[in-house]
C-alpha cells in the first residue's frame, strides 16, 4: 500500500539527491534523455500492445501519436540542451535553475513527454501514470525502473488514495494534465504548500486521431447554413473512406477508453433534444466499448453535449447564418484549448486571430500545432495553466533567478539618508532621465 | 450580503465591459497609462503626505520607493508596449510547409490585484501597469492596514482612469473573501504566504491562475573585502538595503546578514557609525525612518525581542516606543538560530549578524531554510559567486549591491518556492496579464495525406521519417526506393 508515509519517504529519498546536485549537471540530463530516447526505441512493440490492450489503440496511431512525438521531443532536448541552460543576458542575467517535481497524467505522451522536460531542466522527478490505462501504467513503471537513474526519476503506480497521499506531499512544481475536476483538488492540495502548478485538461478525442479521445481534436464545426449539406456529404464520403461501411468492425478506429466513459457518451447521444438530431452513425457496440464516428446537424446550445466537452466520436454540427456570429459563441462559452478556422478569407482570419481566445489556433488544419515543438501547448481559462513542448517544457520546469552583478564604484549617495530636498530633485531627475535636469540638480539650480 | 450583491455585479460590469473589447486596443491601453502617469504628476504631495500618515515615510523615500518606481515604470510600459504586443514569429518545421507558426499575447480578461501595505502606492500600481498593458479589466484591492493610501486610491483612480474598466474595491477581511468567492482569470496577490495558501486554495475552485508576490528570509552574504573602502561601501549598501526601505518593512529587505567570525566586530562597528550617520543620534526624532505599521506589527516585533537569550544578543539599539510605534534600528550578534527572530521573516528594523568560521558555510546555511526572495551577496571571489549561483535557489541573486534589482525592468522580479510564485516588471508584467496563444496558419492546398486512416504500412513508415524530420528518407521513400527490414 502506497501512503502517506511511503509518499513522504519517497520525496525525502528523491530531495536528498537532488539535493547532491547530481541532476544538475548537462552530463546527467544528457544521459537520461538518452537513456529514454533508448526505451522508447527498444520497446516499441511492448508500447504498442500496452496501448491496444487499454485502447485497442491501431499501432499506426500510437506509432504516430506518442512514440514518434516523444522520440522527437528527446531528439529537440538533446540537441537544444546546452542552449536552454545558457544564462540569458539581458542588461544583466538569467540564469535557470532545477527543482523537483511531480507528474500526473494520461497514457504515454502526454505523461512522458512532461518527464523531457522536466529532465532537461535537471529535476527530480515522480510520475504517476493514469490508471484508467493500467497495462500502460504497468508497463511505463517497468520500464522506466529498468532505463532510468531511479535515484530521481521514479514512477508511482494507483489510483485515488495512492495520487491522494502524492498530493499531501510538499513538491516544487506539479503537472497535472486529465479534467478540470481533478485540476481543481490538485491546484487546492499545492495551494497548502504553494507549489506552482500547471494543468490541462484532457481525456479521450475526435475520430482520426484516438477516435476523438484527444483533448485538442475539434469538439464541434460551426459552419454556415448554406455550406452545412456539402460539409456533411464529404465528411460522410471522407469517413467511409477512413473506416469503410461499417465502423465499429474497423481496426483503424480506437474504442473507447472504459464503461464509465462510454456510458457518459451514450448519454449524451440519448438526451431527448439530441437523439433526432443524428445525421450519420449512431451505432454502438457494448461489449466493445465502440462507438462510431456520429455526426449530429444544430443540436440546441443548451443541451449536455455542447455544454461539456464530448471526447469521444459525436461531432455535431452548428450552423450559423454568418461565420461571424462563431466568433461570439466560441466566446460565450469556456475557452477551449484550441480553436481551429478553415477559411480563404482573410479578413476572417484576422478577425479569428483577434477576437478568439484559446490555447492555441490553428487555420486551415486540425491537430498539427502538438507536434510543432517551437509551438507551446498549453489552455488559458478553463482549458488549463502553463505551457510546454519544447524549449516551454523546459521552462516549465524552470525557475529563472534574476541575477544582478554589481562592482563597488559608482554610488549614488542621493539612495541614502538623510533625506533632503536637493535628493529627491535629483531623484526625480534620474527617473526622468533628462541628463540637463541631472546637472541642474546636481548644482542646485532648479 | 450587500457587499456579495456589489461585488458580484462590479465583476459582471466588468466582464461585459471586457468581451466590448475596448480594452484591447494601443489606444486605450496608451491612453490609460498616461492618465495613470498624470495622476502621479498631479498628487505627488497627496501622496508623500498619505504615506507619511500610514507609514510615516520621508517624502525622499517616498519618491524613491513608490512614485519614482510607479512613474518609471509606466514610461517603460509606454515606451514598449506596442513592442510587446507584436505576434512573435515562431520558426515551424518545413514537414508542415506552406505554414506560419506564430505567438499572439492576448489579455486574459478580467483581474483581480491585491497590494500590500508596505508599498501602498507601488505594489497597488506597479501591478495595475502590467495589467493595463495587457489590456486586461482590473479590480484592484489595496491593502487596508495602510488605510490613507487606500482612500486615496480609491478617490483619485477613478477621476483618471476608465472607470468602466478599472475599479478599486476597498475593505477588510469581509471584502476579500467575497472578492475571492468571483471568478477571475487572473489574480495577482503581494503579501504573507500564509494568506497567499488561503488565496490558491479559492483560485483552485475555478482553476484561476495566480502569480503570488510573498517575502522569506532574504540573507546578506558578506565576505572578506581587503580593501578598506569596498568593506565600507558594502557596509552602507547593507544599511540601506536594510533600514532604508520602509524601516525594514519589505519583502526584499536584507533579513539578516552572514559573515566570517573575525570580522564580526569591524562589522558592527561600522554599522554602528553608519547608521549614525544616516539618522543622527537620535532616530526617533530623525523623521527620515519610517514606524512600524500598526500596533500589530509592532508587538510581533517587540515579542521577537523579549526572549531572553535574544534580549541579551542585543549590541545596538533595542528601545522601543509604543505610542509612536516606533523601533530604533536594532543590531543582535548571533542571536541562537532556534530563536522566533530566526525562524519567521522579521519585517522589521531589527538585524542580526550570524558569524561562521568560513564563508562557504552559508550556502549550507541558506539550503536548510525555504527559498528567500533574494540572496545579496558582497563578494570579488569568482568561486563563491559561482557557488551561490549553482548550489542555491532564490527569486534573484544580487552581487554587491542591495535592493537594485527591484528597480532593473530588464530582470523579473518574482520568488520561488516559498517566496512566491511568477513574477513580473517590465516585459514580465506584461507576460504575466498575457496568455500567449499559439497561432498556426495554414492553407488548403497541400495534405498529408498518410495523417489518415485507413492505416498502412507505408504510412507507418511516412509518419516515422516525418517525425524524424527526416526529408531525403522520406522523397526515398515516396518514390518507392527505399528499403526496410
Amino acid at each position: 500500500m502506497f501512503d502517506a508515509e511511503a509518499a513522504s519517504l519517497l520525496l525525502e529519498a528523491l530531495r536528498g539527491t537532488f539535493a547532491s546536485g547530481r541532476t544538475r549537471s548537462y552530463e546527467w540530463r544528457v544521459s537520461q534523455l538518452e537513456a529514454l530516447s533508448k526505451l522508447v526505441d527498444n520497446c516499441e512493440k511492448q508500447i504498442v500492445d500496452a496501448l491496444h490492450s487499454d485502447l485497442s489503440k491501431p499501432p499506426l496511431e500510437t506509432v504516430a501519436y506518442e512514440i514518434a512525438m516523444l522520440k522527437n521531443s528527446c531528439k529537440v532536448a538533446l540537441k537544444e540542451l546546452k542552449h536552454w541552460m545558457k544564462p540569458e543576458k539581458v542588461k544583466t542575467s538569467i540564469t535557470t535553475f532545477p527543482s523537483s517535481a511531480e507528474i500526473v497524467s494520461e497514457p504515454l505522451v502526454l505523461s512522458l513527454d512532461p518527464v523531457i522536460g522536466a529532465i532537461a531542466a535537471g529535476n527530480a522527478v515522480v510520475l504517476k501514470p493514469s490508471e484508467t490505462a493500467p497495462a500502460t501504467s504497468s508497463l511505463m513503471a517497468k520500464l522506466l525502473g529498468e532505463y532510468m537513474d531511479n535515484s530521481s526519476i521514479r514512477v508511482v503506480e494507483g489510483a485515488i488514495d495512492e495520487t491522494s497521499a502524492l498530493l499531501q506531499q510538499k513538491w516544487d512544481k506539479i503537472l497535472y494534465t486529465g479534467n478540470g475536476r481533478v485540476g481543481r483538488i490538485v491546484m487546492a492540495a499545492a495551494a497548502k504548500h504553494l507549489t506552482p502548478v500547471a494543468t490541462r485538461r484532457i481525456i479521450a478525442g475526435k475520430w482520426g486521431c484516438n477516435n476523438g479521445q484527444a483533448c485538442i481534436s475539434p469538439d464541434y464545426i460551426i459552419t454556415t447554413k448554406d455550406y452545412a449539406p456539402k460539409l456533411m456529404d464529404s465528411l460522410k464520403i471522407e469517413l467511409e473512406k477512413f473506416y469503410g461501411k461499417n465502423p465499429l468492425e474497423s481496426k483503424d478506429l480506437s474504442r473507447i477508453v472504459n464503461f464509465n466513459h462510454f456510458s457518459r457518451l451514450t448519454k449524451l447521444l440519448e438526451d431527448d433534444k439530441v437523439a433526432g438530431k443524428i445525421v450519420y452513425g449512431g451505432e454502438k457496440d457494448e461489449t466493445k466499448l465502440r462507438i462510431a464516428p456520429t455526426i449530429l446537424l444544430d443540436v440546441p446550445q443548451n443541451s449536455l453535449i455542447m455544454k461539456e466537452e464530448i471526447f469521444g466520436p459525436l461531432l455535431p454540427i452548428i450552423t450559423v447564418n454568418k461565420l461571424e456570429e462563431s466568433f461570439d459563441m466560441i466566446n460565450s462559452g469556456t475557452k477551449p484549448l484550441a480553436a481551429y478556422l478553415f477559411t480563404n478569407n482573410k479578413k476572417l482570419k484576422k478577425q479569428f486571430v483577434m477576437t478568439v481566445s484559446a490555447g492555441g489556433l490553428v487555420v486551415n488544419d486540425t491537430t498539427v500545432h502538438l507536434a510543432t515543438h517551437t509551438l507551446p501547448f498549453g489552455g488559458v481559462g478553463e482549458s488549463g495553466m502553463g505551457s510546454y513542448h519544447g524549449k516551454f517544457s523546459f521552462e516549465a520546469f524552470s525557475h529563472k533567478k534574476a541575477v544582478l552583478y554589481r562592482g563597488f564604484v559608482g554610488d549614488a549617495s542621493v539612495r541614502y539618508p538623510p533625506y533632503t530636498n536637493t535628493k529627491l530633485r535629483l531623484l526625480k531627475a534620474l527617473i526622468g532621465g533628462g541628463i540637463l535636469g541631472i546637472i541642474r540638480a546636481i548644482f542646485g539650480w532648479s | 450580503m450587500e457587499i456579495l450583491g456589489e461585488v458580484e455585479e462590479s465583476v459582471r460590469e466588468l466582464r461585459e465591459y471586457f468581451k466590448s473589447g475596448s480594452t484591447r486596443s494601443v489606444k486605450w491601453r496608451k491612453t490609460q497609462i498616461t492618465a495613470l502617469v498624470e495622476l502621479l504628476h498631479d498628487h505627488e504631495d497627496a501622496i508623500f503626505k498619505a504615506l507619511n500618515q500610514d507609514l510615516g515615510k520621508h517624502p525622499v523615500e517616498s519618491y524613491r520607493d513608490e512614485v519614482g518606481v510607479v512613474a518609471k515604470s509606466a514610461n517603460n510600459s509606454l515606451n514598449c508596449v506596442e513592442k510587446w504586443m507584436a505576434p512573435k514569429q515562431s520558426h515551424v518545421p518545413l514537414l508542415f510547409f506552406p505554414a506560419k507558426g506564430e505567438l499572439l499575447p492576448e489579455p486574459l480578461g478580467v483581474v483581480l490585484i491585491f497590494s500590500s501595505w508596505n508599498f501602498p502606492i507601488s505594489l497597488a500600481l506597479d501591478p495595475l501597469i502590467g495589467a493595463i498593458s495587457a489590456g486586461n479589466v482590473v479590480v484592484l484591492k489595496p491593502s487596508e492596514q495602510a488605510p490613507e493610501c487606500s482612500s486615496f486610491l480609491a478617490n483619485t483612480i477613478p477621476q483618471y482612469l476608465d472607470s468602466k474598466a478599472i475599479k478599486v474595491i476597498e475593505g477588510g477581511v469581509d471584502v476579500c473573501e467575497q472578492l475571492l468567492l468571483q471568478k477571475w482569470d487572473k489574480i495577482f496577490f503581494t503579501g504573507s504566504p500564509k494568506v497567499a495558501s488561503i488565496v490558491m486554495s479559492a483560485a483552485a475552485k475555478n482553476l484561476t491562475p495566480v502569480t503570488l508576490e510573498l517575502g522569506g528570509k532574504c540573507p546578506a552574504i558578506l565576505d572578506s573585502l581587503p580593501n578598506p573602502s569596498d568593506f565600507r561601501l558594502a557596509v552602507r549598501r547593507i544599511v540601506g538595503g536594510k533600514w532604508g526601505p520602509c524601516s525594514g518593512q519589505a519583502c526584499i529587505g536584507i533579513d539578516y546578514v552572514l559573515v566570517e567570525d573575525k570580522f564580526k566586530n569591524v562589522l558592527v562597528d561600522l554599522l554602528k557609525r553608519i547608521i549614525k550617520k544616516f539618522y543622527g543620534e537620535d532616530p526617533k526624532e530623525s523623521k527620515i525612518i519610517a514606524r512600524i505599521v500598526n500596533k500589530h506589527h509592532f508587538e510581533r516585533l517587540c515579542n521577537l525581542l523579549k526572549e531572553p537569550l535574544v534580549q541579551a544578543s542585543i549590541v545596538h539599539g533595542g528601545s522601543v516606543d509604543e505610542e509612536k510605534l516606533f523601533i530604533e534600528p536594532t543590531i543582535l550578534l548571533d542571536p541562537p538560530l532556534d530563536a522566533q527572530i530566526m525562524m519567521e521573516e522579521i519585517f522589521g528594523p531589527l538585524l542580526p549578524v550570524i558569524t561562521m568560521n568560513r564563508i562557504q558555510e552559508t550556502i549550507e546555511f541558506i539550503n536548510s531554510r525555504p527559498k528567500p526572495l533574494a540572496i545579496y551577496a558582497f563578494t570579488k571571489d569568482e568561486t563563491l559567486k559561482r557557488k551561490i549561483l549553482s548550489e542555491t535557489s532564490s527569486g534573484s541573486v544580487v552581487f554587491n549591491d542591495t535592493m537594485v534589482q527591484f528597480l532593473c525592468d530588464a530582470l523579473p522580479f518574482g520568488g520561488v518556492g516559498q517566496s512566491g510564485i511568477g513574477r513580473y516588471h517590465g516585459k514580465f508584467s506584461f507576460d504575466t496579464f498575457s496568455h500567449e496563444k499559439a497561432v498556426m496558419h495554414r492553407n488548403l492546398c497541400l495534405e498529408i495525406e498518410p495523417r489518415y486512416p485507413p492505416w498502412n504500412k507505408f504510412k507507418m513508415q511516412f509518419l516515422r521519417l516525418a517525425y524524424k524530420l527526416d526529408y531525403f528518407g522520406l522523397l526515398l521513400h515516396i518514390m518507392g526506393l527505399r528499403r526496410y527490414n
